[in-house]
């Protein structure tokens, strides 16, 4: 789950990191008020949107008076942000974040991340904050500094401090560096994240360590014992029908394609759209129902794909295990009872009692295309697409 | 005899008298499986499918002589049952819970360096099908008739794309020597690698087939493997070549964020390494056919 900068920041100051002063605001005249409220002359306006790259995108605006900040606000809210991580349907801000602008004399990146091979938490640290980190490791891959943290004894300071040291920071800003590191750490692991990143992470002109911007994502599994986390959520950052799925239980992925498909277990779902892909298709989404395929889970799963206004083809895969592809069969049957689709439909059923449950879809009144394997699934699929097209 | 379990294998049943224990408890029984017990903290002493309720893990392989355990238990109280389970003398636990924390899963495998090698638990999964060994035993979820008993080994990290491959198999009258399911979490018990050890000593295998998906580094991590020790042919399918960077497809682990572990990255790395890779999920069994007559293609 990800989260906005601002309520990255606010947690993270709990953990003992310096954010400069700011608020958050829904409106124009919000805005202006809290640039009154935190003073000075000069404020950064920040749309919050869950994505980085937002300043090359016109997301963040730099003001110099109170006015500034509300007309910056009024041409942020509402605005639909286009940058390189949201894909080109971008992502609608519903709030931005006023901050008093920093005098900066240094900018350092600063990230945690699980590492796979080692099972570990990875502290990434480089001199060249600002950039992103692919960018730092394909220009700068000598200023990254790495620091593999052992989780059952935590960070231990001489490791913070040997990271400070390598980032070349003022030798009376090393312990006051060193309690930030710290401090990201324990934030990491005691709120179940799946990442923690400051870029930048800032020496300001009087010697202060700020965090200037910052993101954190946590662990979907985690958060039942997270609830400030989980509170966190704004389902308006996320495509309406992830959300559709994810509260019914689906497993599902919004994709460029129009072939929607509704499968069985993740990766009978990923190799299910190779196949489309390797028969000349596009999928239009990701979708597990999960192993057991229930009657209750098709429905769902058929509404939501029914919903989808790219999909002209659907292609339903199940491989019926402990479950019997007779019920699931009859599963269909019922769910395309309750849901009227009024395009091609390619069926393959797999696994135990196939004979009965092809059987009992033929003999039922659906209009449906039968496929036997994966690629005849597949290759069916596409052909219908293509007729489609030709009619 | 087979990897990690076989006929005579004793296993104890962890979360035995809930719902989701109890169903697969009665199928692993049908199948054959040396279930002697279960364990459900509370409620030692009772008897449930006609067999003994132990309120600990020690206090069941006491009592059973149980060398091997199935966990049933829910997210949150999953990883502190995997560390009694490996304190309690369990050599092979297989997890199916889906769902626990990345940050519990690293707790555990902290937690079982204490142990010698000679001592240390193999953990399987978590969010995993399982393993069954085709006739002997079944420890796990999987509809234990569509495997056929054979010289195949199989290691997957999904569920049914793993019974697609076993019905594949059996449809060309091919048999498998033990199936394993590593599960689809980034932090797991046991690697494609350490797995694919099991099955090079294993007199019992032929071939290895690897299904293995985006995300993280461990089907390039056992291609290594391969590389350097193996003799029998490892053949690989990739699952997840049209997944967008950055979006976690269903499994928690399917999640492309380096370099190597994009579905085109890995197959190269792979097909580098001398493993035979299966073109397309449809050809997984013919390619493991043609592996085993010896065919380079």
């Amino acid at each position: 789950m990800d989260i906005h900068e601002y309520q990255a920041k606010k947690i993270l100051s709990g953990f003992g990191i310096e954010i400069p002063r700011g608020g958050i605001a829904y409106s124009p005249e919000n805005a202006e008020n809290k640039a009154r409220e935190i003073g000075g002359l000069k404020w950064v306006v920040k749309a919050q949107v869950h994505s980085g790259a937002r300043g090359k995108a016109g997301g963040i605006i730099i003001c110099n008076s109170a006015l500034e900040v509300a007309q910056a606000a009024d041409k942020l809210l509402g605005k639909k942000l286009i940058t390189k991580q949201t894909g080109p349907q971008g992502k609608i801000v519903h709030r931005v974040y006023i901050e008093e602008a920093t005098d900066i004399k240094k900018e350092l990146y600063l990230g945690l991340v699980f590492d796979r091979s080692s099972e570990c938490i990875m502290v990434v640290a480089s001199t060249e904050g600002g950039m992103s980190v692919e960018e730092i490791s394909k220009e700068k891959p000598e200023s990254i500094i790495r620091s593999k943290i052992e989780v059952a004894v935590g960070m231990q300071k001489f490791q913070a401090r040997e990271i400070a040291f390598g980032l070349g920071i003022d030798s009376k800003l090393i312990s006051r560096t060193a309690e930030v590191i710290i401090g990201c750490y324990r934030a990491f692991s005691e709120l179940d994240a799946t990442m923690v990143e400051i870029n930048p992470l800032i020496i300001s002109k009087n010697d202060h360590i700020l965090a200037l911007d910052c993101k954190m994502s946590f662990d979907n599994n985690a958060l039942f014992r997270r609830n400030q986390v989980s509170e966190l959520r704004d389902k308006a950052q996320e495509n309406s029908n992830e959300v559709y799925a994810s509260d019914r239980g689906l497993n599902y992925v919004s994709l460029e394609g129009n072939i929607g498909n509704i499968i069985n277990g993740a990766g009978l779902a990923m190799a299910s759209m190779d196949m489309i892909k390797l028969a000349g298709g596009e999928p239009a989404n990701f979708l597990d129902v999960g192993g057991g395929a229930t009657p209750e889970k098709m429905v769902k799963a058929f509404k939501l794909i029914s919903q989808d206004k790219k999909v002209k083809v659907i292609l339903v895969n199940i491989f019926a295990g402990i479950n019997r592809c007779d019920w699931v069969a009859e599963g269909i049957i019922q769910s395309l009872q309750k849901i009227e689709i009024n395009m091609p439909l390619v069926i393959r059923l797999a696994g135990t009692n196939v004979e009965k449950g092809n059987k009992i879809l033929k003999e039922s009144k659906i209009n449906y295309i039968e496929a036997s394997t994966l690629e005849d699934a597949a290759n069916k699929a596409v052909k219908a697409l293509k007729e489609l097209r030709k009619s | 005899m087979s990897i990690l379990i076989d006929k005579k294998t004793k296993i104890i049943i962890q979360g035995f008298t809930g719902k989701f224990g109890s169903f697969h408890a009665e199928e692993m029984i049908k199948y054959g499986t040396n279930i002697v017990g279960g364990v459900t903290p509370g409620k030692g002493g009772q008897t449930h499918l006609n067999l003994p309720v132990f309120n600990t893990v020690k206090e069941a392989v006491k009592n059973t002589g149980a060398t091997a355990s199935i966990l049933f238990v829910p997210p949150a109280f999953a990883a502190d049952s995997a560390m009694e389970a490996a304190d309690g003398g369990i050599k092979t636990c297989v997890a199916i819970t889906d769902g626990i924390p990345s940050h519990d899963m690293i707790r555990i495998k902290r937690y079982m360096r204490r142990y010698s090698k000679t001592e240390k638990m193999t953990l399987i999964g978590p969010n995993c099908a399982g393993v069954i060994s085709p006739g002997k035993a079944m420890l796990g979820i999987m509809p234990g008739h569509i495997y056929k008993a054979g010289k195949v080994g199989i290691i997957g990290r999904s569920g049914t794309l793993g019974y697609e491959a076993a019905q594949q198999l059996k449809n060309l009258n091919i048999g498998i020597s033990t199936s394993v399911g590593i599960g689809g979490d980034p932090i797991n018990g046991s690697s494609f690698r350490d797995i694919i050890e099991k099955f090079e000593e294993d007199n019992e295998t032929n071939a290895v087939l690897m299904i293995g998906e985006i995300g993280g580094p461990q089907e390039v991590a056992a291609g290594k493997f391969v590389k350097e020790n193996m003799k029998k042919p490892v053949i690989a399918y990739i699952a997840g070549l049209t997944a967008p960077k950055g979006r976690v497809m269903g499994h928690a682990g399917a999640i492309v964020s380096a370099y190597g572990e994009s579905a085109v990255e890995k197959v190269e790395l792979l097909k580098q390494c001398g493993v035979k890779i299966s073109k397309n999920p449809s050809v997984m069994g013919e390619t493991v056919k043609s592996a085993l007559n010896g065919k380079k293609n």
